[in-house]
């Protein structure tokens, strides 16, 4: 599968047309203790550079932007009892998947050598 | 933006820092939850540097400060702390404080850090009348907090200072290495704890002795908020306001009205017989979602009945609960109300605003 990355933080997992979307390890690691992922329905809509939920530390809480536009085919519902999985392992918890509505947004997306130089100008 | 003492100090631990009330501030070290069960459990050292403090002395200095003060300081033992307000003649809070009373018409007033220029206005602006000197000295105390149930033990072995014989709101003077300090049992945790002011390089000097100990974990304005939140204590800019009265807040045991004038009274005494119209109250919501700061309450019309002052799920009661301005008809334990979080509305019903049991030492 492919990665891709938003310079908002999440990826996007791709697997044919379907998209496995996440936040990163760096966005996990500056939020802290996750406590809470507002997640949307199966069947919603989700529009590219949109919000599509929340994430929430103990601090505060961050909105989840869509890295691509799409249907929602499932959620993580294990992240509604345990959100720590985020903490745990970002890269494989993904939040939603997706059915790709236009593949061709992707390539407004960071490979991850482009998307670890954003990560290091905002350290 | 202004630097505490200790600033050098947080970046070489490694904090996240963030601006709060005009100070580049520690939000947290290792982790809110790390530190903030830390507290709970253990001991906790807080730079508090970013407080302000004000001193009064003169022959007027008890009136005057039971004149721009809720509670009633008259005649009360030397070393005796006050929790209290300086109000509006609206009855709204100009600043929540603490006052100690170090000498007969002598008095030290520990206001917060976001209020300090517009506090020692008011307080420069109300001393017409009165024979007083006010002298404005947070630019050169330092301000630390040691909280939790291993604080006594900790100050009293690893810095040497004797602190068991003080009992909760009060305090003492004395020289340490050689400079004065004034230690109280007081805080903003919940917990039993300590709190020191002194000059910054004695600050300084104790914050690197307590870590050196091994004994205290370092902790941010992060778990102070989640700390104070938990035992239902007000943080001004949430729960306080110029707007807010102690009525609503649900602190009127700290308004005396049976002493003599003092700004606000007359509103207060009118809000407590009328009764005011909004009330502070808590709220447990069923579901995980986290009610924060200015989201609507609704009731079960979904008509807005008022807003979240402050909101966690909270780490000691792993629940989402909150504090939130409500109209009256609404404050009732038991009452069911909605929270608006995002697109959502989640059910919520009013509990007491206690949702964690202070461990006070009496």
């Amino acid at each position: 599968m492919k990665i891709y990355y938003a310079p908002s933080h999440e990826y996007i997992k791709v697997d044919g047309n379907v998209g496995y979307v996440g936040i990163t390890d760096y966005a996990q690691k500056a939020l802290g203790n996750v406590v809470y992922v507002d997640m949307p329905e199966v069947g919603d809509e989700v529009e590219a550079g949109e919000d599509f939920g929340a994430i929430e530390s103990v601090k505060a809480a961050s909105d989840l932007i869509a890295p691509a536009s799409g249907e929602v085919i499932e959620v993580n519902e294990a992240l509604a009892d345990n959100p720590r999985l985020v903490n745990e392992d970002a890269m494989n918890n993904w939040i939603i998947k997706i059915e790709l509505s236009d593949p061709a947004e992707l390539d407004n997306l960071l490979d991850e050598a482009a998307y670890a130089k954003v990560c290091e100008a905002e350290h | 933006m202004k630097k505490t003492c200790l600033h050098q100090c947080h970046v070489d631990l490694g904090a996240q820092m963030s601006p709060f009330g005009g100070f580049d501030m520690p939000i947290q070290y290792r982790g809110i939850v790390e530190e903030h069960n830390a507290v709970r459990n253990a001991c906790g050292v807080f730079d508090v540097s970013h407080m302000g403090e004000v001193d009064v002395k003169g022959p007027d200095a008890e009136k005057f400060v039971n004149y721009i003060f809720t509670n009633d300081v008259t005649g009360a033992p030397v070393g005796q702390c006050f929790y209290g307000m300086m109000l509006h003649p609206t009855g709204g809070v100009v600043d929540d404080l603490l006052v100690y009373k170090r000498g007969e018409n002598h008095f030290f007033l520990v206001i917060n850090a976001a209020n300090i220029d517009k506090d020692v206005d008011w307080i420069l602006s109300h001393r017409n009348g009165f024979n007083v000197e006010i002298d404005h000295l947070s630019d050169s105390l330092g301000e630390l907090a040691i909280q939790g149930p291993e604080a006594e033990k900790i100050i009293t072995e690893v810095l040497g200072i004797e602190c068991a014989d003080l009992g909760f709101y009060t305090f003492k003077e004395l020289t340490y290495k050689g400079k004065p300090i004034i230690i109280s049992r007081t805080g903003y945790t919940g917990e039993d704890g300590f709190e020191i002011y002194c000059d910054h390089a004695l600050t300084v000097e104790i914050w690197n002795a307590l870590l050196a100990s091994g004994k205290v974990e370092p902790c941010g304005l992060g778990c102070r908020d989640t700390l104070r939140f938990e035992v239902g204590l007000p943080l001004y800019g949430d729960e306080l306001s110029d707007d807010i009265t102690p009525v609503e807040a649900g602190l009127s045991m700290f308004v005396k009205l049976d002493k003599d004038d003092f700004i606000g009274k007359d509103a207060i005494a009118k809000q407590k017989a009328e009764g005011s119209k909004r009330k502070l109250v808590g709220l447990e919501l069923q579901d995980r979602a986290i009610p924060r700061h200015g989201y609507e309450v609704l009731n079960e019309n979904d008509e807005v009945i008022g807003e979240v002052t402050t909101g966690y799920h909270a780490i000691s009661v792993d629940k989402s609960i909150a504090m939130a301005l409500v109209d009256a008809d609404y404050a009732k334990l038991d009452t069911p109300v909605k929270v608006r979080i995002r697109r959502k509305t989640f059910p919520a019903v009013v509990v007491k605003k206690k949702f964690y049991k202070k461990s006070y030492k009496q």
